[in-house]
């Protein structure tokens, strides 16, 4: 490298070449972070998986398994809470979809871009609101109003057979898996259409003039052109807000309503782990701390299995768009 | 350069009476917000014609064509002047429906751009946004619009496949299918063959000529002998320099047979554009 110009080389210069401190710090410094990542997520996995031996250990399978969670007769099921999770959380997921997916074809294919922006930096300021902020709004001010509304529908399916077990009475305070679900889809809204948009605003031009070319109409157009390119991508946004949505600790743990039960009735009171965790973990000793260490790593692992299904049915659109 | 010759079989059929006009283009000027694109375009089109749009890049000849299935509505801010007749009816008139148009217009893009989706799928969503449900008439539709695109040989076999595994010159035909099988009055077409080899570009000239006894075609291309071996009709359209504003606006300098452009051209510009001499 030092022998430039012609009459520095006699022969033929040389074909290799040492790379520059830069090269070589920069690949340090990615192989670095790329491993810390790995080593930080085994360290969480093995030290919750480790203090939570004991939880394991006295309660066993059916312990564990079951509904009952009574700190003082040292019973520690976790159902109650994996299930007013993923209650509360598919609630979310069927409310915000059709929104978001609604708001970011709007933002996309209707509106001009003009006018698309200022809406785009509203929706993601939405995002960065503190959870505590919604969790206190909802307990506030959105379950109270709910209270008379919940106890209205609750009176008018009496009776009905399958509604009568989902929404039937006696109204709580206005907490409920129910009350949880809509603070959490107003929660994960935002980030889904902002994933959602991203994706779909990668639609070639070329495709979507194909389809208006046949005489599409901008829907038939949305269907035929917009959606198979999008579909994996917007798959993938859902289950991201499905996981934020099972992970929110403050907004479900203020809203839910604190009961670890079981039940068809989506207007009664729950649980969710985040939120047991947050309000017992500090007066938590012993069995019952291991039991609460132990949740977290159930969470940790549906999440986890969530990721992958996303991942699997994205790749797996991805492949079928490039025709294997 | 030499003059290109102009095939026997093309200058036979030039000679030949003109079908029924198609499009009447009246001083046609199209904007893109100020920008003036095209100005004072004036041409017909006739029926089962193919008709070719010459010229350097820039020139307008893309920006015409779009104007024809009013595919420029969905660039915002286009905005076309003067007039132009389809069939007889205004084709900018308030009450006509794009759509509608694009249904009667087909077109067929430079880049070859099939939906996502299998190759069956991709050829019936054309009659399938016109209503038609039933199984065996999308059948019949698929197995008629592949053959007329002479590909139904090369795919019937895997008509489940995803669009998008099939070679380009494949899948600009599959395009080419995808419009015939609305069974469109005219078909527009924009450099199809630019992105292709000289055999998958030869085998969708051997089609214009196929089906331009059913269809109007009217291609745009920047390879001249192209437009001496498939089209009846040639415009030469340029591009007029303003020193004050520095922009650029398309013009159509000639049109006529396409024999008389390559041969005989009445402006010098088109001799010397056709010659290699400019351009």
């Amino acid at each position: 490298m030092t022998q430039t110009g012609p009459a520095a080389t006699a022969g033929p210069s040389p074909l290799t070449e040492r790379r520059g401190f830069g090269d070589r710090g920069f690949q340090a410094l990615a192989l670095i972070a790329g491993l810390l990542v790995l080593v930080v997520l085994v360290l969480i996995a093995v030290s919750t998986a480790q203090q939570s031996v004991s939880w394991f250990s006295t309660s066993g399978l059916n312990g564990i398994f079951s509904t009952h969670w009574d700190p003082a007769s040292n019973r520690f099921g976790a159902m109650a809470f994996v299930y007013g999770t993923v209650i509360s959380s598919v609630i979310a997921i069927i409310i915000a979809v059709p929104i978001s997916i609604g708001v970011s074809l709007l933002l996309t294919q209707v509106v001009p871009g003009k006018i698309a922006r200022p809406i785009v930096y509203v929706i993601d300021l939405l995002a960065v609101v503190p959870s505590v902020v919604w969790g206190l709004w909802g307990i506030l001010v959105l379950a109270p109003w709910l209270q008379g509304i919940y106890g209205s529908i609750s009176s008018g399916v009496n009776g009905i057979p399958v509604l009568d077990s989902l929404f039937g009475g006696p109204s709580t305070d206005g907490s409920s898996f129910f009350t949880a679900g809509i603070v959490l889809a107003i929660m994960v809204t935002p980030i889904i259409t902002s994933l959602a948009r991203e994706v779909i605003a990668t639609v070639p031009a070329i495709d979507k003039e194909g389809a208006y070319a046949l005489g599409a109409t901008r829907w038939e157009m949305i269907r035929g052109a917009v959606w198979p390119h999008s579909q994996g991508g917007v798959v993938g946004a859902v289950l991201v807000g499905f996981g934020r949505a099972m992970g929110e600790t403050m907004a479900a743990a203020l809203v839910i309503g604190a009961s670890a039960q079981v039940t068809s009735h989506l207007f009664y009171t729950g649980y969710s782990i985040p939120a047991v965790i947050a309000n017992q973990f500090g007066e938590a000793a012993g069995t019952m701390r291991s039991a609460l260490i132990g949740l977290g790593l159930f969470l940790f692992a549906i999440t986890i299995v969530i990721n992958l299904v996303a991942r699997g049915i994205v790749e797996r659109s991805a492949r079928r768009a490039r025709g294997a | 350069m030499a003059k290109l010759e102009v095939p026997e079989t093309v200058k036979d059929k030039a000679a030949a009476e003109p079908g029924n006009p198609v499009f009447d283009v009246r001083d046609v000027s199209t904007y893109y917000g100020n920008f003036k694109a095209v100005k004072n375009v004036s041409l017909t089109i006739h029926e089962n014609e193919v008709t070719a749009f010459i010229g350097p890049s820039g020139c307008g000849k893309t920006t015409v064509l779009r104007t024809l299935n009013r595919m420029n509505d969905l660039i915002p801010g286009a905005r076309v002047e003067g007039d132009i007749t389809y069939r007889g009816q205004s084709l900018y008139a308030k009450q006509v429906s794009p759509t509608a148009v694009r249904r009667r217009i087909g077109m067929v893009f430079q880049k070859a751009n099939p939906f996502p989706k299998s190759i069956y799928d991709n050829v019936a969503y054309g009659p399938r946004i016109n209503g038609i449900r039933k199984k065996s008439d999308l059948d019949g539709i698929v197995e008629r619009s592949l053959k007329q695109a002479a590909l139904w040989d090369e795919v019937k076999n895997r008509l489940n496949k995803s669009a998008l595994g099939m070679s380009g010159g494949q899948q600009q035909r599959l395009c080419i299918a995808r419009t015939l099988a609305v069974e469109p009055d005219v078909v527009l077409m924009d450099e199809p063959c630019s992105a292709l080899d000289p055999i998958a570009t030869g085998r969708i000239e051997d089609l214009m000529q196929e089906i331009k006894s059913q269809y109007t075609i009217v291609i745009v291309t920047h390879n001249m002998q192209q437009a001496t071996r498939v089209s009846d009709r040639t415009a030469f359209y340029s591009v007029e320099r303003n020193e004050e504003s520095d922009t650029r606006t398309g013009v159509l300098v000639e049109y006529d047979q396409t024999a008389k452009i390559f041969e005989n051209p009445s402006n010098p510009l088109t001799g010397d554009y056709v010659t290699g001499r400019m351009g």
